[in-house]
């Protein structure tokens, strides 16, 4: 099984976007809900699709990324808070 | 002539009369304090009085750290209490257990209309709350902008989820501007905003502090919001008529900022679960495809053509053993008859004949002669004996009567 992985990794990154179906957005662009939904979604596929070598192991990775980037976007957040004013929204500041 | 009371009695009388008055034993009286004196005893003693009367009042100091204020002179206050008797001073008095702010009963009377109203209206059936959603990305906050509650907010959203943006509607919280204030606050940051949710919010107070929040219009402005709204005003047993026709009551703000957000703690938990059960899936997968591989190695070393040449292999020696035995049977047996052979061959040897005493008769022409009629008398002959030869000359012929 092991040198399975690095081939797909491979096959993955040599041909973007012509894998036949829709290349997923980029990891790192996900908001944490988005990546969420997405994780949902892999596992829920894992668990009840009968898929290929190669599209298990690539839903598998894609899966382990989401789930470092929402754990990474954890980690890294800082609450941002704006006030309405009027009809338009300022950043608050600090001292509040 | 009467008997004389003793002035002892006569009081005690009165008190006893006094205190056997249902009416007088729990009321409310209204009136504006002066006199107040809080001596070492810690006993609170007071008049309250209106343009016509007073009335002497004390409040016992185990009464007093029950109280939401102490009044002063010159407060307009309502005093609960029971009527009895100072004998030792000839005075009856209000035994006082309770202050109230004036007016607070007019408002609460005020409180209980609205509420009745409104419940009356359906605005606080339980079919039309809203669900708040688990994962916010956007908050509004309708609270004022100065002040302990929305410090209070902002820590628990940034302690629980600070991956949410929270836009902050400022608004005046208190007074006679308050309810327009709100209600202007909740439509711009609906309109303006579009979050996910909205908390309203305001620190403790007493009734009138918190009167905004049971203004009639506000209570519509809420049931009308298009967005949920969780309602954290004032402290867990504060109740307004915003908190009823909210999608949600919190006890308090910070309360409400909890209810609007899920716990990092439970999202890390939440991922490091979706992680276990991925790695468990993916061994799943992993033993059914070796297991599947292994089933394929197996069908194909069974057809293998190395297989079928090892055991052809196999059987050509098995062959080999057995031409090996049965050709060498067939050779015993040949050697068996070959002997058989010679030894018969032995015997038919002509020279063994000779040894007997035979010989053979040759002419000339080295024709073995074995009849009277081969030869004539004179010819010359050969005469092969055991050991040699010698010549003959035929003398005469005798043929043999058969």
């Amino acid at each position: 099984m092991s040198p399975a992985k690095p081939k797909i990794k491979s096959s993955d990154t040599s041909r973007p976007g012509k894998a036949g179906k829709a290349t997923p957005p980029d990891v790192e662009g996900l908001s944490y809900e988005q990546a969420l939904a997405e994780l949902e979604k892999i596992v829920t596929s894992l668990e009840v699709n009968k898929l290929s070598l190669d599209e298990t192991m690539s839903l598998y990775e894609r899966g382990q990324a989401l789930t470092r980037h929402c754990v990474d976007l954890l980690d890294k957040a800082e609450l941002r808070v704006k006030q309405l004013s009027g009809e338009t929204l300022e950043d608050l500041p600090a001292d509040s | 002539m009467t008997a004389s009371w003793t002035v002892t009695d006569l009081t005690r009388y009165l008190r006893e009369l006094l205190e056997s008055d249902e009416v007088l034993q729990d009321v409310w009286v209204h009136g504006e304090v002066s006199n107040f004196s809080r001596p070492a005893s810690g006993h609170l003693y007071f008049t309250i009085k209106d343009s016509s009367a007073s009335l002497r009042c004390v409040m016992w100091r185990s009464a007093v750290p029950r109280q939401s204020f102490i009044p002063r002179d010159g407060d307009a206050i309502d005093v609960h209490g029971a009527i009895s008797v100072y004998e030792a001073g000839g005075q009856y008095q209000l035994y006082a257990d309770l202050f109230r702010p004036a007016g607070e009963g007019a408002l609460y009377q005020e409180f209980l209309r609205l509420k009745a109203l409104l419940e009356a209206e359906g605005l606080f059936a339980p079919e039309r709350k809203r669900p708040i959603p688990p994962r916010p990305q956007r908050i509004g906050v309708v609270t004022s902008p100065t002040g302990a509650v929305l410090h209070d907010i902002l820590n628990t959203l940034r302690r629980r989820y600070p991956l949410v943006e929270v836009i902050l509607a400022p608004t005046a919280v208190q007074g006679a501007e308050a309810p327009a204030g709100i209600i202007t606050a909740l439509r711009n940051m609906v309109h303006y905003a579009s979050p996910d949710v909205i908390i309203l919010a305001r620190g403790g107070g007493s009734i009138e502090d918190l009167w905004a929040f049971n203004d009639e219009q506000v209570a519509r402005a809420i049931a009308a919001s298009p967005v949920p709204i969780i309602a954290g005003i004032g402290h867990e047993t504060d109740f307004t008529i915003a908190d009823f026709v909210a999608d949600l009551r919190a006890p308090t703000p910070t309360a409400a900022a909890e209810l609007a957000t899920p716990n990092q703690a439970d999202l890390r938990i939440e991922l490091s679960d979706f992680n276990n059960r991925l790695n468990h899936l993916l061994q799943i997968y992993q033993s059914e495809v070796r297991w599947a591989l292994k089933e394929l190695q197996n069908q194909l070393d069974k057809n293998s053509p190395l297989t079928r040449i090892n055991s052809d292999l196999q059987r050509l020696d098995e062959l080999d053993r057995r031409l090996g035995a049965s050709t060498s049977h067939i050779l015993q047996l040949a050697r068996v008859h070959l002997t058989g052979l010679l030894q018969h061959m032995a015997a038919l040897n002509p020279t063994a004949v000779l040894e007997r005493g035979f010989a053979i008769v040759t002419n000339l022409a080295r024709q073995t002669i074995s009849r009277v009629a081969q030869v004539s008398r004179g010819e010359a002959l050969s005469v092969q004996v055991s050991d040699g030869d010698f010549d003959v000359q035929v003398s005469g012929t005798t043929k043999q009567r058969s």
